[in-house]
């Protein structure tokens, strides 16, 4: 199994690198990661992970700017139906279109689109920055084992925008803030998480390990 | 369910090691940066923050190893700041593993640095780290000004249109350090960090003058801040993470007491 971690010049690619190196040496899984530039690698890799971090726009740029990338993410993804996984504008990329700054196209893999988060409760700040828990809306097996809930374990948020998607079955779990805001997406192989499993802790390394585990 | 108040340890990192000075004189060497980082990891602190304190000057590379080694361990969010001086700086240290990065005295030179960071990097991943003094006397109405170079150098500049112009130009969180109080452990100076947190949307981190568990439920509370910075009361162990984070919890403040990790 390998698991190719998207290398477009976006996202804070050794935390990522290095907390799916610690999740599958802690769940004893056979399982390389790579960080990788190179479409043939993500084209074959067994798992495939987007990360981003920074403008909508600026992200699906970068992701243009390597010859081959788009095809191969979407040969891997689409056509061979392997598990993926987006984390922040990864995640939000899955979407139709991002409305941050400007209208721009996404992969199309979770109908809808990227909108700035507008808490009711005005003395909430943008971004919404820091830990918050999660609301599942419906059983996913990347959330196996993790408690969550008022109760539950904490996910890491740091973003102005978030994925309003037209499928509320596309919606896996929210977070409340100032209402409910998309945190987890899922559509058949495809996964997004708005938050950071790579920052946060437990509950990071846990969802990490299930989707390397993750059978679609 | 909410978002969590964030108890953030600061380290204060010189040639690669940990030091705390009061009021930035009399540094004293508390320790490798990396173990500190794993401690504060496991006692459940909710971000960690490195200041390289002698960045503009000698050994800047140190910290970018710091930086790489602590993201190595440690699954939780890290903000850098100290010597950020160009996209370049901001760059290694993305890539080295810092979530965020903090500016100081280059977003007081060049406001349009803070404006390009922001465009390259997103909203989210700069943070404009403003010192201030007070500078009204008793019976005026409050002014705070802001200071650089470690609180030596005056700039005139008022700090309330300061942070509210940084906020326009892309900073997605200011960390704001009374250099009154810096060191003095009277608390926060929480007249500045209210004026500041109202003003602008975006959240605020307060910082110095942290002496007990009682100024950091204040910051929160009273100052309307999203975060709490300490350094001394942690490194010399006055009181632990989980203890102020428990103390917090117990005044109201909605706090993240998830089972701590542990690094690796």
């Amino acid at each position: 199994m390998l698991t190719a971690i998207v290398d477009y010049g976006s996202g804070n690619l050794r935390s990522a690198t290095k907390a799916f190196e610690r999740a599958a040496r802690e769940a004893g899984l056979d399982h390389q990661i790579v960080l990788t530039a190179d479409p043939e690698v993500v084209a074959s890799a067994s798992h495939i992970v987007l990360p981003g971090v920074g403008a909508y726009a600026d992200c699906r740029a970068g992701l243009n700017a390597v010859d081959g990338m788009v095809e191969a993410l979407r040969e891997a993804v689409e056509v061979k139906g392997n598990p993926f996984l987006g984390i922040c504008v990864g995640m939000q990329l899955m979407s139709s279109r991002g409305l941050e700054k400007t209208v721009t196209e996404g992969l199309g893999w979770i109908k809808g689109d990227v909108v700035l988060i507008e808490p009711e409760d005005a003395s909430l700040k943008v971004p919404q920055i820091g830990w918050n828990t999660l609301t599942l809306n419906h059983p996913h097996p990347l959330f196996d084992g993790i408690p969550t809930g008022v109760d539950g374990l904490h996910a890491y948020f740091v973003h102005s925008y978030h994925l309003k998607a037209e499928r509320a079955e596309d919606v896996v779990a929210v977070t409340d803030y100032g209402g409910p805001v998309t945190a987890f997406v899922a559509h058949d192989n495809k996964a997004g998480a708005q938050f950071h499993p790579e920052k946060s802790q437990k509950l990071g390394l846990a969802l990490i390990s299930n989707f390397l585990k993750w059978k679609p | 369910m909410t978002l969590k108040a964030r108890v953030i340890p600061c380290l204060d990192v010189k040639d690669g090691r940990v030091v705390k000075g009061v009021s930035f004189v009399n540094l004293i060497d508390a320790g490798d940066p990396v173990d500190a980082a794993k401690a504060y990891d496991a006692a459940g602190a909710d971000e960690l923050c490195f200041l390289d304190i002698t960045a503009s000057s000698d050994n800047r590379d140190t910290i970018f190893d710091v930086v790489a080694r602590t993201a190595d361990h440690c699954f939780m969010p890290v903000t850098v700041g100290g010597g950020v001086r160009s996209v370049g700086d901001i760059r290694k240290l993305l890539l080295a593993g810092a979530d965020k990065v903090s500016i100081n005295s280059a977003a007081v030179q060049n406001p349009d640095f803070v404006s390009e960071a922001a465009d390259k990097f997103g909203d989210q991943c700069i943070v404009v780290s403003i010192d201030s003094k007070k500078v009204s006397k008793p019976g005026e109405t409050d002014r705070w000004e802001i200071f650089t170079h470690g609180g030596r150098n005056a700039t005139g500049i008022e700090a309330v249109e300061f942070a509210i112009k940084m906020v326009e130009r892309g900073a997605g969180e200011l960390l704001l350090t009374s250099m009154d109080r810096d060191g003095q452990k009277s608390g926060y100076d929480i007249g500045l960090t209210r004026t500041i947190a109202d003003a602008v949307h975006v959240p605020v981190i307060a910082s110095g003058g942290v002496g007990n568990l009682d100024h950091m439920v204040e910051g929160i509370r009273d100052g309307h801040a999203t975060a709490v910075l300490a350094a001394s009361i942690f490194h010399f162990g006055t009181y632990s993470v989980g203890e102020a984070k428990r103390y917090m919890a117990e005044h109201g403040i909605a706090m993240r007491l998830d089972p701590p990790g542990e690094a690796a």
